[in-house]
């Protein structure tokens, strides 16, 4: 029988994050064995270890360490092997943070393991894993299964259904390990904001507005309206709270020197060479393409677009609703009679 | 202060992006149909550390290049032709499988091994560069593994940033949730960057560049050490495309404004 364990990292309050919660979900769920450990690391872990403890977790081992204040890859590989080993894991369950994904195929290497990632379902029958991830940018899914342990398994945020429950009293097992000496030569400076642009990706939106390049694109009276085009977006964005996402091609424009959206980046880029995003909704407006273009918007539920173009590839039998109309004029109402109702 | 570094590329070949891909069974596990025959390219985020990895060579000298690719003898020939034009480097060719379906430890293990291969390897000067995920198997795990491998602690994914100041010390940006970039500062090599894509256009085909890299591409292409991976105690159970079509709604010929006032309920409807 495998040793289930789920590894978080805590937030800076000492709580677990919502893709934490989602992995605590997910373990709830596969109980045919003998429970599961949660291994916990942070500077601080009062409040997570009481989600832990809430959760069912047999037992909760934690490292708190004022050099897992910060996610640094020396420290947290680490702190993540120690808590493995201290547990005996021969499964871990992880969220797929960016946190841990710089760490923990390290840490599985380091352990003589194997690793998955991008994992978006996990079931557990007679003691046989069975794993669902996608391959190809989000083009086919794959499920598969692995006889060799340690195996670490990095579950991608949004894909589960979070962990609601009360929290409970948590008695937290120490784990030692040095984190200083040798570890790293990286000194975390802080987060910064995407150089001269709007914040606009905001993963916990619950609807991702994406932008083609027909935003960019001479429009009836044959001028591009690059400047309106802006300030209709960045309005949209501020009343609905949705976060932006842009085709390539769109982001591209900038580097051939063309008139572009002066907030977008690369970060923006949703697609093959880009993210795939999960939200509830997404509304795409001026974006053109067949697949692969419309992997970008693979894991959004409802969704919907606007174009000129009624056989839109982009569109057609991959939205729910295809509005052939101007995005202009549309979004230009759509941002009044969002500020009318309040 | 020595400014040069030794920077390896770790990169290979992937299908064209806007190829049809469609998965097949095979003896050996899955892989795409006609995979032999699809047009490939050096992928795209490994693309970008290259073009990264030649700024920074051109601007340290003493720096130097290489580009450690896996891939079959003959698509590695087909992509070298084109990303030899691009910027200066030399290649270790590694004769194998490049596709999706490949165990990313095995792929790191013979990475790494080829890595410290490399004649008078000096590694407190060495920085490992490439994808932070492959537009195959997008696990951003191999690299991570390769560092392992190879004994260094300062790694970094996602990187679109690594500027390198008067004092010999990185800054590096990471791409982390929300849009927004960790600024870390490390002392300087050795260190594993996986880069998303940069701030770099892609460099125009320079014929001299060519003529050069492929006086050693050609080479290192006959000489290329053949690999087998096996998958040890992975077995995929299915690998498919996604069937879901959605029944479109097409509207047509409605107003703006009647388009504008359904979009703004579907918006607000919970």
């Amino acid at each position: 029988m495998d040793t289930v364990l789920v590894l978080a990292h805590t937030e800076s309050d000492g709580s677990l994050g919502g893709a934490a919660r989602e992995v605590l979900g997910l373990a709830r769920t596969l109980g045919s064995g003998g429970g599961f450990v949660v291994g916990l690391m942070g500077e601080r872990l009062d409040a997570g270890a009481a989600e832990a403890a809430g959760s069912g977790a047999s037992r909760v081992l934690g490292i708190a360490d004022a050099a897992l204040g910060v996610p640094r890859y020396g420290t947290d590989a680490a702190a993540a092997a120690a808590l493995c080993e201290a547990a005996g894991a021969s499964v871990v369950l992880a969220a797929g943070t960016s946190r841990f994904m710089r760490c923990l195929p390290g840490v599985a290497q380091r352990l003589g393991g194997r690793v998955d990632t991008h994992v978006t379902g996990v079931s557990e029958a007679g003691g046989v894993w069975t794993v669902n991830r996608w391959y190809y940018r989000q083009r086919m899914e794959a499920t598969l299964q692995r006889t060799h342990r340690p195996w670490v398994l990095l579950v991608d945020p949004g894909s589960q259904p979070a962990w609601r429950g009360e929290p409970a009293e948590a008695r937290v097992e120490p784990v030692p390990v040095e984190l200083a000496e040798g570890r790293t030569r990286t000194a975390v400076q802080g987060l910064r904001d995407v150089e001269g642009g709007a914040q606009t990706i905001r993963p916990d939106a619950e609807l991702l507005f994406v932008t083609g390049a027909g935003w960019t694109k001479p429009q009836a009276d044959g001028q591009a309206h690059v400047a309106e085009a802006e300030q209709l977006i960045l309005r949209f964005l501020e009343l609905t709270r949705a976060s932006l996402g842009s085709s390539k091609s769109l982001v591209d424009l900038g580097g051939e020197g063309q008139a572009v959206l002066s907030f977008l980046s690369h970060l923006n880029q949703i697609g093959q060479t880009g993210s795939t995003p999960r939200h509830a909704k997404g509304l795409a407006t001026c974006c053109h393409g067949e697949e692969p273009h419309t992997v970008g918007w693979r894991f959004i539920t409802e969704r919907r677009a606007i174009s000129l173009d009624a056989n839109c590839g982009w569109a057609r039998g991959k939205a729910d609703v295809l509005y052939v109309a101007d995005a202009f004029a549309v979004i230009r109402k759509v941002n009044e009679l969002l500020l009318e109702k309040g | 202060m020595n400014n040069a570094y030794t920077i390896v590329v770790c990169g290979s070949v992937v299908p064209d992006p806007l190829q049809t891909l469609e998965p097949v069974a095979g003896p050996a596990g899955p892989g795409l149909r006609n995979e032999a025959m699809l047009p490939a390219v050096l992928d795209p985020w490994a693309s970008h550390a290259l073009y990264e990895a030649a700024r920074l060579a051109r601007e340290h000298a003493g720096s130097k290049v290489w580009l450690v690719s896996l891939g079959p003898r003959a698509k590695l020939q087909q992509v070298m032709m084109i990303v030899a034009q691009k910027v200066p480097f030399e290649l270790i060719a590694l004769d194998g499988p490049a596709g999706g379906f490949t165990e990313a430890a095995e792929v790191a293990a013979v990475l790494a091994d080829a890595i410290a291969a490399i004649p008078g390897l000096d590694r407190s000067r060495l920085l490992v560069f490439g994808g932070w995920e492959s537009a195959s198997r997008g696990a951003g795990a191999t690299l991570q593994m390769v560092g392992e491998r190879l004994g260094i602690p300062d790694q970094f994914q996602g990187v679109d940033s690594a500027r390198v100041d008067a004092d010999g010390t990185f800054e590096i940006l990471e791409r982390v949730e929300g849009g927004r970039h960790q600024v870390s500062r490390c002392a300087g090599p050795p260190m594993v960057l996986g880069w998303a894509t940069g701030s770099l256009a892609e460099p125009k085909n320079n014929p001299q560049v060519g003529m050069v890299n492929m006086r050693a591409v050609m080479p290192a292409l006959q000489k290329a050490r053949a690999v087998s991976l096996a998958g040890a105690g992975l077995a995929f159970t299915s690998v498919t495309l996604p069937k879901q079509v959605r029944a479109t709604r097409i509207v047509k010929d409605a107003s703006p404004d009647e388009v504008a006032r359904e979009i703004v309920d579907w918006i607000r409807k919970k």
